[in-house]
């Protein structure tokens, strides 16, 4: 065995010397830590992302993920109060909240109670709270003569440049005015239009006429020897939108909409400045990926310092941050639960956030009990694990979970997941009473709170309607149960029985499934993106329920790609869909059924093209009220109506569960907030301690491990001693 | 010999335009520059005039192989096919559909990660596939060689996938001894490397042993080796000098061949690992139809796999001097 021991002693060494220099080099912090031990007593929050973000610039970025990066870094006009429900917005670069100014057709100035019908512009005007600074950027920089450092750069100049901390200088400036209007104008950038351009241009006055104007000057720009010079925004102007002072700007819309200012919240109206822009235009920067799309520069309370979407993301505290404070006020129980515990303190509490790459479930989840990451979701694979029913039903953490010393947080989420009828189709659309019943029918069957139960392990509220709980118009208990599906019985909605059901199937013609028509059996086609072995218990508890009333339910499984195609297009039937709310408010939802904005017809939201004349004369005068008992009133009607007509099968609102450490503090979900990671505050010590404890090395293994390896080559090596010494007739005979 | 890699380098150029050909075909033929508008441009307030836009801004609003509205060659180069495909061809890999980022440098960007598993992953399981292999070589015959050949198959029979898991589970979580998934800097990232670089060893011991015995049997048998040991030569050296040292063209041919494909890294460890390669790179680019990384990536696939090949044509002459490129 010598030749086997010293042909491989050598690497075998050397491997093992370099995994004790790879474990070993981690210093006292546990083995499996996956951040540098000189971090462990550091105000670091911890935190991952499963895909890539795609875009950080706040002109094309209208995704989820990419909006937790975003928003700690742009600040626009406005925000949502941490702590207070139902949502409240309050200024973030303000001094005041804006007040819209109606007009009439001639531009005099209307009463604040004017009929909607007189009003033909609104105007906003944003006063800026001035001494807000940008974060340290090379674009700001300049040299002693006071001229900007970077923004005439020749491609050679960016040799050996990879990342924005290769330049040597940052400089800064105070935020202006001008830079929100920049913005608004970059929205409608012809070479990269913002997803909200179409739908802004049907508010702002002029923005349409703007974007048509620019786009003209950028195509002559794109086809002459100028080509690659930077187009600059700032000589165009336009009515919607004008810069009054240094601190103040005024934007016009069209007509009165209330909801503008939820948009203002939102990072599409957040300040860029146009050195930015400028900076990153300059030959050179794209083919090293250094564009405002992957380096935002703000003046929020963080900075991106690491933008490596392929393993981790950076945020920094900005060190040019002005400072806020934590509220003082919240909603009742606020206090208790330990949320104004920090109350008038500066903010932001961490000094810096790290998001890892986490494709995979697995590794995030284990992880995340590991104390790697300071806060986590429950999936479904996860969830018996960390989440068990009480004997009354309610969900609580199990007896790991608490041993741990996890806190469970729950939302009900501004969103709605519903199956949608297509009024176009033939058999289930229309307007017809035939069509009514048979949906209505379908609506009794499919139980939602089964499909809760087992697909979502309960982490959801069957609808009642289009509106999700929490927002305005919602109404509770009895009042608020969809009376044509449910009967309320002792304190609670009950589904009515399937025997109803039944009865307004035979009603619409179609008894015990037979098309009395035809006198063939109905067969109806269910559009779903879900597809593969993983997706048979669906499927088969979709065609279950249409089972019960003798429905043949064909399913058309397809990508999503054709599914949406389909559903574009008017030739799905039925299809299961969903909205997420852009603002906490009922036009966001009830424009889902609005007719003008009929998906076949118009490109818009309505995916079932419902249409009914009396609904939306309502919603043309509900979505521009402000909330109040008139509004209440037509709600309640456009939600009979919706009820009535079904539609969709309401479906549900999910309910987010999220699991935190008990060293992060300050953890209250706000479904509408992404700016939120200013407020969180983290216990370092007493993370670092548990981390320590619950991760101790487990050697005896490995020990294990060596000497049955070791025994095991001891049969081989006598056999081979054995052979070495055998004499030559033995061995041939052997 | 340079005649023969000039041959060879003219014959791949025919290759690669019928790969990405096929690759384009492929594509197009599930989706169409509407669909990857789509894609990229989310479920929300999405209007055909957004995704004309789209098109344009990329150049996916040409026809795809041929143009019947232009006149002469134009015909021919403006479309789809040749704006984004042939420019390949002088490593020109463009930008991003779905992020705007330039590829090339993201390539680059990303081989590190990837060499840093699969060279050590390649190394390691090399030494332990040839060391067993040549441990159960000296014991054939015995039971030892039939329950190590039955262990192989066994090995052979779990899924990738399983390792993976069970690897986590046990070293991450269970034993505490490296961190479950993520990647490092510099010398830092050994703690990442050593769990999927053993379970990729682990994994492929099954087939690597089997395969190497396999080599190793068929050069016991040999005239050459039974002329050593009546020469009496140890155990030893007949097996390295002799056994290994002549079962080395068949090794080889396996072994060279994948050494370019190293750079495009391994999609489901990367996944599972969170390791920022070309592996996870391309599967992200699958998901989100970035038809531009794909075809790049596709491109360069097919680039290192004749050059692989190509190597283990020359690797022959240096291993074995009977052989001759002509």
């Amino acid at each position: 065995m010598e030749w086997f021991s010293a042909f491989w002693r050598r690497p075998l060494a050397g491997l093992s010397l370099l995994a004790t220099l790879g474990i070993g080099g981690c210093g006292g912090a546990p083995w499996n830590d996956p951040y540098p031990a000189a971090d462990s007593h550091k105000n670091i929050y911890y935190d991952s992302f499963a895909e890539r973000p795609k875009h950080l610039d706040p002109a094309l970025s209208y995704v989820e993920n990419e909006a937790e990066f975003l928003a700690q870094i742009y600040e626009p006009p406005l925000q949502y109060h941490f702590l207070k429900r139902p949502y409240q917005l309050e200024p973030l670069t303000l001094t005041e909240m804006p007040r819209p100014q109606y007009r009439d057709a001639d531009g005099a100035p209307l009463p604040d109670d004017a009929p909607v019908g007189a009003i033909a512009t609104t105007v906003y005007r944003f006063h800026l709270r001035p001494g807000i600074l940008y974060q340290p950027h090379p674009a700001f920089a300049r040299d002693a003569a006071g001229r900007y450092r970077y923004q005439s750069l020749m491609a050679a100049d960016l040799d050996g440049v990879r990342t924005l901390a290769d330049f040597r200088e940052t400089g800064t400036r105070e935020l202006a005015a001008d830079d929100y209007v920049y913005q608004i104008k970059r929205l409608v950038h012809p070479g990269r239009p913002s997803p909200i351009a179409a739908l802004m241009s049907q508010y702002i006055v002029g923005l349409k006429e703007l974007g048509e104007r620019m786009a003209a000057d950028y195509q002559a720009m794109k086809a002459g020897p100028a080509a690659a010079a930077f187009f600059d925004l700032r000589k165009y102007d336009f009515a919607g939108a004008r810069v009054v002072d240094r601190y103040t700007w005024e934007i016009t819309i069209r007509g009165k909409y209330p909801q503008f200012l939820f948009w203002q919240a939102m990072t599409f109206f957040a300040p860029v400045p146009w050195e930015a822009d400028r900076f990153y235009s300059q030959p050179g920067m794209a083919e090293r990926n250094l564009t405002l799309d992957w380096f935002p520069v703000g003046t929020g309370p963080y900075m991106l310092t690491e933008n490596n979407p392929n393993r981790r993301m950076v945020l920094d505290r900005n060190p040019n941050f002005r400072g806020e404070v934590y509220p003082s006020e919240g909603e009742p129980g606020d206090a208790a639960a330990g949320l104004l515990a920090d109350a008038g303190k500066r903010i932001p509490f961490v000094d810096r956030a790290v998001y890892s790459l986490e494709p995979e479930q697995i590794p995030y989840w284990s992880k995340f009990l590991q104390g790697y990451y300071d806060t986590s979701g429950i999936s479904s694979d996860n969830f018996d694990q960390a989440v068990q029913f009480t004997g009354r039903g309610d969900m609580v953490l199990t007896d790991e979970m608490r041993a741990r010393g996890l806190k469970l947080l729950t939302a009900i989420s501004a969103s709605t997941s519903y199956i949608g009828f297509n009024m176009k189709d033939p058999v289930v659309g229309g307007d017809g009473e035939r069509a009514r019943l048979l949906r209505r029918a379908i609506a009794i069957a499919v139980d939602f709170e089964e499909y809760i139960n087992i697909f979502a392990n309960g982490r959801g509220v069957p609808a009642q309607g289009p509106l999700p709980p929490g927002l305005f118009g919602y109404r509770k208990g009895e009042a608020g149960i969809n009376h044509y599906v449910y009967d309320w019985v002792d304190g609670r909605p009950r589904r009515k029985p399937l025997s109803e059901a039944k009865r307004l199937l035979a009603q619409a013609g179609y008894a015990n499934g037979i098309d009395a028509d035809t006198g063939r059996p109905l067969v109806l086609y269910f559009d779903t993106t879900a597809t593969g072995p993983g997706a048979k218990a669906v499927v088969d508890w979709w065609r279950k329920q249409f089972a019960k009333l003798n429905i043949q339910l064909v399913i058309r499984d397809s990508d999503f790609n054709r599914f949406q195609e389909k559903v574009r297009k008017g030739t799905a039937q039925i299809f299961q869909w969903g909205w997420n709310a852009d603002y906490p408010d009922p036009e966001n939802f009830f424009f889902l059924l609005f007719g003008p904005n009929g998906k076949v017809e118009h490109e818009g939201e309505n995916t079932a093209n419902y249409v009914n004349p009396e609904f939306d004369r309502l919603f043309d005068r509900m979505k521009n009220m402000d909330n109040g008992p008139e509004r209440q009133a037509l709600i309640d009607q456009m939600t009979e109506i919706a009820r009535r007509d079904g539609p969709w099968l309401w479906g549900m609102h999910p309910v987010g569960f999220s699991l935190h450490h008990a060293w992060y503090h300050n953890a209250k979900p706000n479904l509408m907030a992404r700016n939120t990671l200013k407020y969180k505050r983290i216990d370092v010590e007493l993370r670092a301690r548990l981390r320590a404890e619950w991760n101790r090395p487990v050697l005896w293994p490995m020990f294990v491990v060596a000497a049955i390896f070791i025994l095991s080559l001891l049969p081989a090596v006598l056999v081979y001693r054995r052979k070495q010494q055998a004499a030559a007739l033995e061995r041939t005979a052997a | 010999m340079i005649a023969y890699i000039l041959r060879r380098v003219a014959y791949a150029v025919p290759i690669l335009i019928g790969v990405n050909l096929l690759t384009f075909w492929l594509f197009f033929f599930v989706n169409s520059p509407d669909d990857m508008a789509r894609m990229q441009l989310g479920t929300k307030h999405v209007t055909q005039a957004a995704v004309e836009q789209w098109k344009r801004e990329r150049g996916y609003d040409r026809p795809l192989l041929w143009n019947g509205g232009e006149t002469g060659w134009r015909r021919f180069t403006d479309t789809i096919f040749y704006e984004k495909s042939l420019r390949l061809f002088v490593f020109d890999f463009g930008i991003s559909d779905s992020d705007n980022r330039d590829i090339g440098y993201d390539i680059r960007q990303r081989m590190g990660p990837s060499l840093a598993i699969q060279i050590p992953g390649l190394l390691a399981g090399l030494a332990v596939d040839l060391s067993l292999a040549l441990l159960v070589v000296f014991f054939r015959g015995t039971y030892l060689d039939v329950w190590a050949v039955v262990l192989c198959v066994v090995l052979i029979s779990i899924s990738g996938l399983f390792y993976i898991i069970a690897g986590q589970f046990l070293a991450g979580k269970l034993l505490r001894w490296v961190p479950i998934s993520g990647f490092g800097a510099g010398w830092v990232s050994i703690k990442f490397i050593i769990l999927p670089v053993a379970i990729g060893v682990i994994a492929g011991i099954g087939s690597g042993v089997r395969i190497n015995r396999t080599f190793f049997l068929e050069e016991l048998g040999r005239d050459f080796v039974r002329t050593a040991r009546a020469k009496g030569l140890d155990e030893r050296r007949v097996m390295i000098r002799h056994v290994l040292r002549n079962a080395l063209i068949p090794i080889l041919t396996g072994v060279v061949v994948v050494l370019p494909s190293l750079f495009l890294g391994c999609l489901v460890t990367e996944s599972f690992f969170g390791i920022p390669g070309l592996g996870s790179y391309t599967i992200n680019a699958i998901a989100a139809q970035d038809f531009a990384i794909v075809r790049a990536m596709v491109f360069l696939g097919s680039v290192l796999y004749i050059l692989g090949l190509l190597l283990t044509d020359i690797s022959y002459t240096l291993a074995d001097p009977r052989i001759r490129l002509g």
